[in-house]
């Protein structure tokens, strides 16, 4: 584990702000091996933690990076990467939405959408690959994230739920 | 572009950091649901038209994609001002409360019994995230071509583990020049 440095901190979220297409679940893999792989300032499993009580709370599910900061170098850790992960990308829209307002179908936008959301879907998939191997440590977790998932799919409860019930299996031991 | 649009309602930029509070504060679990019923719904600022289609050039742009969607409703209704309000509602109060979160979790998270729940809700975090992402993968067009972007973005990063810089910057010019050329 190394000292955190604020300043390559802030400055690895900022190129990660302009690469978040799809929102905060593409640039985890990459948060992922800057902060667990190349620095050690926490385990795979700290890590999966910050994220599934990022989930928990209200508001966008990017708040966990939020939340990987404040542990890595408190609240000056926490705006280093908030602020640089958010702002750009903010400002980018404002400036995309003034444009395409005038053109919104163009061929170009049109390439774009299609060529980069395959892309975007492999880099979440990735998210929840690397998520899995931090968090399920035996065949009842593998088991609890497939039921999770079956149910999504089906049924259209509040996510809420069933981190609810996850937790109550927890405490009861069947996971 | 101040007060861009003709139509819609006149809203303030107090009104705008308000409301996207609101929106943010109500949205465990899951924000475009309450973006949608707020201001679609309750507060009519927009028709479901308007809202599908700022949420979906959300989607496209960096960023979390109803982050995008409020500083775009913001722009639209009060400027500059607006944006900036509407983004501060909408992310002060989510970070305020994450951090007192990892703050419990930090001082309570070593006891068995939060311990034991927190084991509990990580395999179901990992399956609402790879839900979303099936969910998601129905969008694509089913040509071998988009799927390969798609598994070499997942092996360069999971297997490989390649900064995503690299990831992103080979294989987007690539995926955006196909999907031009396999235009119709």
């Amino acid at each position: 584990m190394d000292r955190p440095d604020l300043g390559a901190l802030f400055l690895q979220f900022l190129v990660l702000s302009f690469l978040a297409i799809g929102g905060a679940p593409t640039v985890l893999p990459d948060i992922h091996r800057y902060v667990v792989e190349v620095h050690h300032w926490m385990t795979s499993a700290q890590f999966a933690e910050l994220y599934a009580l990022a989930q928990v709370a209200p508001g966008p599910n990017a708040m966990f990076v939020t939340l990987i900061g404040w542990r890595v170098a408190g609240w000056a850790g926490a705006a280093a990467t908030t602020l640089p992960l958010l702002v750009p990308a903010g400002s980018l829209t404002l400036l995309v939405g003034h444009l395409h307002a005038r053109h919104p179908n163009s061929a170009l936008a049109l390439a774009i959408r299609r060529g980069l959301t395959p892309i975007t879907i492999g880099l979440m998939l990735a998210s929840g690959w690397i998520l899995m191997r931090a968090v399920d440590h035996d065949w009842r977790g593998y088991l609890l994230t497939l039921i999770t998932v079956v149910l999504v799919l089906r049924i259209p409860w509040n996510p809420l739920w069933l981190l609810a019930a996850g937790a109550l299996a927890g405490i009861v031991g069947l996971v | 572009m101040k007060q861009a649009e003709s139509h819609g309602p006149y809203v303030s930029a107090l009104a705008l950091f308000l409301t996207f509070s609101r929106i943010s504060l109500s949205g465990f679990g899951g924000v475009p649901f309450w973006a949608r019923r707020v201001l679609v719904e309750r507060k009519r600022w927009l028709t479901e038209q308007e809202f599908v289609e700022l949420l979906s050039l959300g989607q496209l742009l960096p960023g979390p994609n109803v982050l995008n969607l409020t500083v775009m409703v913001g722009y639209r209704f009060a400027g500059w001002a607006g944006a900036a309000s509407a983004a501060a509602g909408f992310l002060g109060w989510p970070c305020l409360v994450v951090i007192a979160l990892g703050a419990l979790q930090q001082r309570y998270g070593a006891l068995p019994p939060v311990q034991r729940a927190l084991a509990g809700m990580l395999p179901v975090a990992v399956g609402l995230l790879l839900a979303t992402v099936m969910k998601m993968a129905t969008v694509l067009p089913r040509q071998w071509r988009a799927w390969l972007f798609s598994i070499l973005a997942f092996v360069g990063v999971s297997v490989l583990h390649w900064p995503l810089l690299v990831v992103i910057g080979s294989l987007a010019p690539l995926a955006v020049a196909a999907a031009w050329k396999g235009k119709d």
